[in-house]
């Protein structure tokens, strides 16, 4: 637990000094939401119909965009070398970079999707879905980026294949997150999609740093 | 075969017909080792006789391809853990965090690795204590690798400090003081019975620790044998 904290702790920091990518997650996040409307128009009772979906395609892209780096300057440095060598081992190292990546990513997407639900003109009532869908759902996305990050390490263009790794096990997420949104915007009951939501975030902590901790000692071998 | 008897007790580090495939080309194969307490060993050899594979199959990170590794007449599949808590290991790279000072750097590691988080002495030991708060990325290549040397210096003020010490071309980017404080750290290490793999280009190093070192040359074919 000493080890799992430590851990976290030294990658807020790195990530408050040193990161931008955070904020450019962010502001992607926000960019990226204000380009739809462009796109398909500004129908006041349409756009509370798609914002839910566009939202949570959004914020996943946007988590993406760091998941690259979750690995790479450790494997760079050696770092990951000592680590392994350590006491915390790698599912714990594995679970430390997820719940960094999601307090440093995950977090400020779940502050700033508000925001774009009220762009979206979505009613009073689905703020709540959106907020509850984040909260279960961004966790999901850092741990089994993870998994993608520690199997592309080291690899040519491994945010490419990182894309094309995780955004399948993406879908699920974004279809019951999604789903949370729209049940709240047409009035019907929103539990079940919220319970399968946090049904895969005890999945993946459970399951995602065992298997990113086996991705990691591949790429350590 | 690991075993220890009453009237030779084994002891130390030892390994036997050790062999590593990297890809599909045998880095070497064969290969027994023995290196006592109180001992170092130097490993030599052209670029790609696999010094650097060797100390990474001692070290755990990578899976020998034959033969087995023994710590103090047991081999260490028995106890993974345990063997990982043993060794100390400096690579090629330099693990720090260009944000993080010097002190921070360092820091981390000793309370990741559960030793005595009180680094001044080891700064001190590699004369970089005037960089305590000063980020890693201002650093020379040299003092990168003074504050990466600090580990040991700080694993060693700590009594669960690990035993076994895997040095991998250690004194690279050092000028001719530091590798003395190398040597230095290396012998006190091996003055409390410790036990030092350093692979080497030759230079002051080895004549600093040669009193106390035995040598290995790793063929390119990859075949060697020391005791």
């Amino acid at each position: 637990m000493i080890g799992l904290l430590l851990l976290i702790r030294r990658e807020l920091a790195l990530a408050l000094r040193g990161g931008t990518d955070a904020v450019m997650a962010v502001v992607f996040f926000v960019l990226a939401a204000i380009l739809f409307p462009f796109g398909v128009g500004t129908d006041p009772e349409m756009l509370p119909r798609i914002g839910g979906g566009i939202i949570w395609v959004v914020a996943l892209l946007a988590a993406m965009l760091s998941l690259e780096r979750m690995f790479a300057a450790d494997h760079e440095d050696g770092s990951l070398d000592l680590l392994y060598l350590s006491p915390v081992g790698l599912g714990t190292l594995a679970l430390a970079k997820a719940l960094a990546h999601w307090l440093t990513t995950g977090v400020l997407l779940l502050v700033a999707a508000p925001v774009l639900a009220l762009l979206y003109n979505l009613p009073a009532s689905a703020f709540g879905a959106l907020v509850i869908s984040m909260l279960l759902g961004t966790p999901v996305l850092s741990l089994v980026g993870g998994i993608g990050a520690a199997l592309t390490l080291g690899a040519r263009r491994g945010g490419v294949l990182l894309a094309l790794l995780i955004l399948p096990l993406y879908i699920p997420v974004l279809i019951f997150g999604a789903g949370a949104i729209d049940g709240a915007v047409a009035g019907r009951p929103i539990g079940p999609q919220l319970m399968v939501l946090g049904g895969f975030l005890l999945a993946a902590l459970a399951l995602a740093p065992w298997a990113t901790a086996a991705a990691l000692r591949q790429a350590i071998e | 075969m690991c075993r220890t008897t009453k009237r030779r007790p084994v002891q130390g580090l030892t390994t036997h017909n050790l062999g590593c495939i990297r890809g599909e080309r045998a880095v070497f194969a064969g290969l027994d080792l023995a290196v006592k307490p109180g001992r170092a060993l130097l490993l030599s050899g052209a670029n790609g006789s696999g010094k650097s594979s060797l100390l990474r199959v001692l070290a755990g990170l990578l899976p020998a391809a034959s033969g087995e590794i023994c710590w103090e007449g047991e081999t260490i599949e028995g106890d993974p853990d345990a063997h990982r808590a043993r060794v100390a290991y400096i690579g090629h790279a330099d693990p720090l965090k260009p944000s993080m000072t010097a002190a921070e750097n360092l820091r981390f590691w000793a309370r990741l690795y559960g030793l005595d988080p009180a680094i001044e002495p080891a700064l001190y030991q590699f004369s970089i204590e005037h960089l305590a708060d000063v980020p890693a990325r201002y650093f020379s290549a040299g003092q990168k690798r003074r504050l990466n040397l600090a580990r040991l210096a700080a694993g060693q003020k700590s009594p669960a400090g690990p035993a076994l010490w895997l040095l991998d071309e250690p004194a690279t980017g050092l000028d001719p003081g530091a590798v003395s404080m190398l040597a230095n750290t290396i012998l006190a290490h091996l003055s409390q019975e410790g036990v030092a793999i350093v692979s080497t280009h030759g230079g002051r190093l080895d004549e600093l620790l040669d009193s106390h070192a035995d040598r290995v040359t790793l063929q390119t074919t990859g075949n060697g044998t020391a005791s």
